[in-house]
Formats: structure tokens, C-alpha cells, sequence
């Protein structure tokens, strides 16, 4: 146990260290969901949405559990692109060389994409709390928050991983990549509710499980815990659903990878 | 004499789809000798070594490093080897002391047994100075001894090396060269794979020389090249055009032993040179075939390579997927 924790430690101390090194890329990955979908977005359609429609005190309060969750989304379909890299310049192959357990390099990346995405979504609902936006639910609405985004981000992290793992060239990664998140973002419950969506859209966005992390999210900010509760329990449900899923293809495309 | 067996390898199979990049392969590593693995891109050369270091499972036949079937018991030998990949499986971000402290904890080992390893490591390979740069400001050559100083960071009995020197300068493959000689002094096993003859014949204790997934010839260089026997004649003739008519005016002389045609020229196994050459000149002369180029020599290892596998070491395989 000792030695499983003495890997993890070391391989998730790696990612720490590179993205402390690469400033500028640290700063823009933690920087930007707010700047620009929150702070620019969010103000830029404060007139544009109908409060009757998005049923919230202004928008960005409605926007910011979309944000939440595309944060998820976003650093969740990422999270295997350093396996990528390390599958094909070698460095996978030195770490498996060695007797560690074979599933410390994974874990070690899930530790890393949960613990910066948390980070993430609590600058993200810091960032709207300046903007006025006070989560109904409290400070345990905020743990909850977080347990719906690290339950969503495993399941997106294993897809990652999984696509790092099989894909021939990288190119066919960033393309699947670039083509998967923004239909998800714009077919989901983020920027707008679903019940003001064109009929085909809003159906399609039923099947998205993106809606239904929103869903619970955003009347844990905007509404309370009796309102919440009831999408809280369903998307808990639903969410183990998808990580027992994507975990088991995860580990599929893993074994299959390494021959 | 008795020596101790490293590594076993009974009727190694590998498969990709249809491809058998690895074809029923037998051969033994003794403890202390430095093994080589020679032969062409796509030989599979890199699929043995990564079966003997536990990273593919083989398609049938077995491996065995000291003892312990790579297969069952995999974990327990990747503690007792080392590795140096062929491409530079380096962090860029990281550091060389942190590419050292890495797997020093990925091998379990304490903070303190760490240090002191990685400390005379970085002496060996004289990294000392660079040891706190990240490894993106190293160059092909300094990259290279980090690998073996990862390679050698578990103090393993046996290091596998990926072609160790392939892409270097001159002085940096003559460092490597001179490193692993001193393994051996310490008393290190070391298995290569390798496409450069003059490594296989200068560093090699024993050599294996693998074509299309199959062993062709096993055993020291200089044993091999003394099998092979006579001398080869090489000849380049202006007239490129008949080379083949002269090659086949060639093979019905006495004391020719098998002739090999080139792009411009001929190259001869002979029983001996002298009574060879006339034979040749007379042919090349009734065929009005002028001679450019023409000399004789004592079996080299590029020879070796191509009386067992039909041509020289360079040419393209058909199938090169390793």
C-alpha cells in the first residue's frame, strides 16, 4: 500500500511540476472559463435573455452552473492528451518498464484533472460570487457542486484516456476532441434551458448527460436544497451509471494498448 | 565451459493481425556477456526486446530472464532490469535530477538509497552539471546518457538497450561504447538490438543476426565470420547493364562459392582469392565488361549478414513494421 501511494504521489507530482513550468499555459488554462464565458458572455447577454425564460435573477447566475459543468467537460475530454503525448514519445513505455502497478499511471492522472478542475470551479463560483451570484444551498451546495463535477469528470477523464490509448496519430485525437465539445456544450441545458430550446434540440439534449449535471448544479446555486434535491439524487444515479461505463472501456483500450 | 544462463527465449512467437513480426525465435543470453540482437529496421529486433522486458506478452513460444517468466511473473522481473529506450523518452519540464528522482520512486526505493544512486549516476554519466536543467536544453548526446542513467538507476543485472546509438556523433557513440564496456567490468548483463555492424562486430560477445522475425545466425563475431570461411571478391563494373550476364558467366566457375549482384557490380564468395580472381577477370574480359573497382578481403560482418540473409544490412525490408 505504502509503494502504491509512493507511485501515485511521484506521477501526479510530475503533472504538478510541468504545469507550474509552463506559466503561461497554467495561467490560461485556470483563467479562462471565467474570462470568457463568464465575465464576456455572461454580461454580454444580460439584455438578450428573457428573465421569464431562464427563470434567474439575471444571467450570469443562470450561467454559471453551464460553466461549471463545461469546465468539467473541457479539462474532463483533456485529461489523456499528456498520456497521448507520453504513449508516443516513449515515456509510457519507460514507466510501465518498471514494477509499478499497473494502474498507478491512470490514477495518478485522475488525482491531477479532479483536484485542478476542483480548483477550477471554485475560482469559477468565486468569480461569479463577485458578479453577485450567492449559491442558494451554501457551503454545502459548493461540496455538492464539486461532487457532481469530480463524479462527471472521472467518466470524461476515462473516455480521454481511453481515446489517448487508441488512437494511431494525434491528430485523429484533437480532431475527435475538437469535434465532440462544442455540439455538447450548445446541446445542453449550459447557455440556455431546456424548455426554450428548438424541439429537436432540446430532445437531443435530454440524452446529454452534461443537461443533467446542469440540472442539479444550477438550483443548488440559484434555488435551495428542495428544488435541488430530487435532480441532486438523479444525476448522483446517473453519473455512477456513465463512470462504471467509461471506466470499463477505459480499461479495455488500457490493456489493449499495452500488448 | 559452464556458464550461467541470463535469459531464455524458447519458440518466441509474436503476431500483430496477420503480421509475425517475431517468428519462432530460440536463444540464450549468458550471465556477464553483452548480447546483441543485429539486424534491419522491421526485423524484430525491438518486439524480442520488449517481450524480454515484460511490455508485450508473446503470441506463443516463452521467455525466461533469470528465471522468472516474463509472462507470470513479470512484476518481480522488471525489478531486476533496467531499460534504455530507443527514442528519447524524456519530460522536456522535468529535470534530469527529476527524471532520476521519478523512478527512483517508482522502484520504491527511500529518499536516501535514491540520492546517493542518483548522485554517482550523474558522476557516471557526467550529467552533474546539468542535473538541475530541465531536459529540454540537452542535446541528442546528453539525452542519451540521462536515458542510461535512468536505465541503470534500479542497479539492475541486466540492462536492455533500444539501439543505444542510433543518431549520435561520432565521440557520443564511442562514450556509450566505452560505457557499456565498463557494465560489463562491473559484471552487468547487457542485451542490445542494433542495425550498425561495426557496434554488433566491436561491442558484441555474442550477436544473433535477425531477419523478417527469424534467427539467421547466432553466435560470436568472430566465430561467425571464421564459419563463413574463404574470401569475398567485390568488383564494380562500368557496363551497370551486365551485371547480370556477367554474374551468371561467374557462377559456373570453379571455386566460386555464391555470387551476389549490386546496382553497379558483383560480390563474390570465394574459396580463396587467387584462384578465383583470374576465372573473374577472364569472364569480365569475354563479356567486354570494363572494371572500375575490384579488391578481395577476409569475411566481415556485413558479409556475415549477407550470406545468411541475402542482401547487405541498408536495403529496405518489404514489411518493415516493428
Amino acid at each position: 500500500m505504502k509503494e502504491y501511494w509512493q507511485e501515485i504521489s511521484a506521477l501526479t507530482m510530475r503533472w504538478v511540476r510541468r504545469l507550474s513550468r509552463e506559466k503561461f499555459s497554467m495561467l490560461f488554462t485556470l483563467v479562462q472559463p471565467m474570462l470568457f464565458w463568464l465575465i464576456f458572455f455572461g454580461n454580454l447577454f444580460q439584455r438578450a435573455a428573457d428573465i421569464q425564460v431562464t427563470q434567474a435573477p439575471n444571467y450570469i447566475s443562470f450561467l454559471a452552473a453551464g460553466v461549471v459543468v463545461m469546465t468539467v467537460l473541457n479539462n474532463g475530454l483533456a485529461g489523456g492528451v499528456d498520456l497521448l503525448f507520453d504513449k508516443e514519445n516513449g515515456f509510457l513505455e519507460r514507466l510501465m518498464s518498471t514494477p509499478i502497478h499497473r494502474s498507478s499511471v491512470i490514477l495518478s492522472r485522475f488525482l491531477f484533472v479532479m483536484t485542478i478542475t476542483s480548483l477550477q470551479v471554485l475560482l469559477i463560483l468565486g468569480v461569479a460570487y463577485l458578479f453577485g451570484v450567492e449559491p442558494a444551498t451554501g457551503l454545502l451546495g459548493i461540496a455538492t457542486i464539486l461532487l457532481i463535477g469530480m463524479m462527471f469528470g472521472v467518466g470524461l477523464t476515462a473516455i480521454s484516456m481511453a481515446m489517448a490509448f487508441s488512437v494511431k496519430s494525434h491528430g485523429d485525437f484533437f480532431s475527435v476532441l475538437g469535434f465532440l465539445s462544442l455540439p455538447m456544450i450548445f446541446l445542453s441545458s449550459a447557455l440556455v434551458p431546456l424548455a426554450a430550446m428548438p424541439g429537436w434540440m432540446s430532445f437531443l439534449a435530454r440524452f446529454n448527460p452534461m443537461t443533467w449535471a446542469i440540472d442539479a448544479v444550477r438550483p443548488l446555486i440559484l434555488s435551495g436544497w428542495s428544488e435541488a434535491l430530487p435532480h441532486v439524487g438523479m444525476v448522483l444515479v446517473v453519473m455512477l451509471a456513465f463512470d462504471i461505463l467509461c471506466l470499463y472501456g477505459g480499461a479495455k483500450a488500457f490493456r489493449r494498448a499495452m500488448g | 565451459m559452464d556458464r550461467a544462463t541470463a535469459i531464455t527465449v524458447s519458440h518466441l512467437c509474436k503476431t500483430y493481425d496477420s503480421h509475425k513480426a517475431v517468428d519462432d525465435l530460440s536463444f540464450h543470453v549468458y550471465a556477464g556477456e553483452i548480447f546483441g540482437l543485429l539486424g534491419p529496421n522491421g526485423a524484430g529486433k525491438s518486439t524480442t526486446l520488449r517481450v524480454l522486458i515484460t511490455l508485450l506478452h508473446p503470441t506463443s513460444g516463452t521467455a525466461t530472464v533469470l528465471g522468472h517468466d516474463t509472462v507470470r511473473e513479470s512484476d518481480l522481473v522488471r525489478t531486476l532490469i533496467g531499460y534504455v529506450p530507443q527514442e528519447r523518452a524524456i519530460d522536456r519540464f522535468l529535470t534530469g535530477r527529476e527524471h532520476l528522482e521519478l523512478l527512483g520512486a517508482l522502484y520504491h526505493l527511500t529518499k536516501e538509497v535514491a540520492a546517493k544512486r542518483i548522485a554517482e549516476l550523474l558522476r557516471l554519466v557526467e550529467l552533474e552539471a546539468h542535473a538541475d536543467r530541465p531536459a529540454k536544453t540537452y542535446s541528442g548526446g546528453m539525452k542519451r546518457k540521462l536515458d542510461i542513467a535512468c536505465g541503470l538507476l534500479p542497479d539492475p543485472k541486466i540492462l536492455f538497450l533500444d539501439e543505444p546509438t542510433l543518431g549520435l556523433d561520432v565521440q557520443s557513440r564511442l562514450r556509450i561504447w566505452e560505457y557499456v564496456r565498463m557494465l560489463k567490468t562491473r559484471g552487468m548483463t547487457v542485451v542490445m538490438t542494433t542495425n550498425y555492424l561495426d557496434e554488433a562486430d566491436q561491442l558484441c560477445d555474442r550477436l544473433a543476426i535477425i531477419d523478417g522475425g527469424k534467427i539467421k545466425a547466432l553466435g560470436a563475431p568472430a566465430e561467425l565470420k571464421i564459419t563463413l570461411g574463404g574470401d569475398i571478391v567485390s568488383l564494380k563494373i562500368k557496363e551497370t547493364a551486365r551485371v547480370g550476364t556477367l554474374a551468371a558467366a561467374v557462377m559456373g566457375q570453379p571455386a566460386i562459392r555464391s555470387v551476389n549482384a549490386t546496382a553497379t557490380g558483383l560480390d563474390i564468395r570465394v574459396e580463396s582469392a587467387e584462384k578465383a580472381i583470374p576465372a573473374i577477370l577472364e569472364a569480365a574480359n569475354r563479356l567486354d565488361c570494363r572494371l572500375e573497382f575490384i579488391d578481395y578481403h577476409r569475411p566481415r560482418l556485413d558479409d556475415v549478414f549477407m550470406a545468411h540473409t541475402g542482401r547487405r544490412i541498408q536495403d529496405e525490408t518489404p514489411n518493415a513494421a516493428e
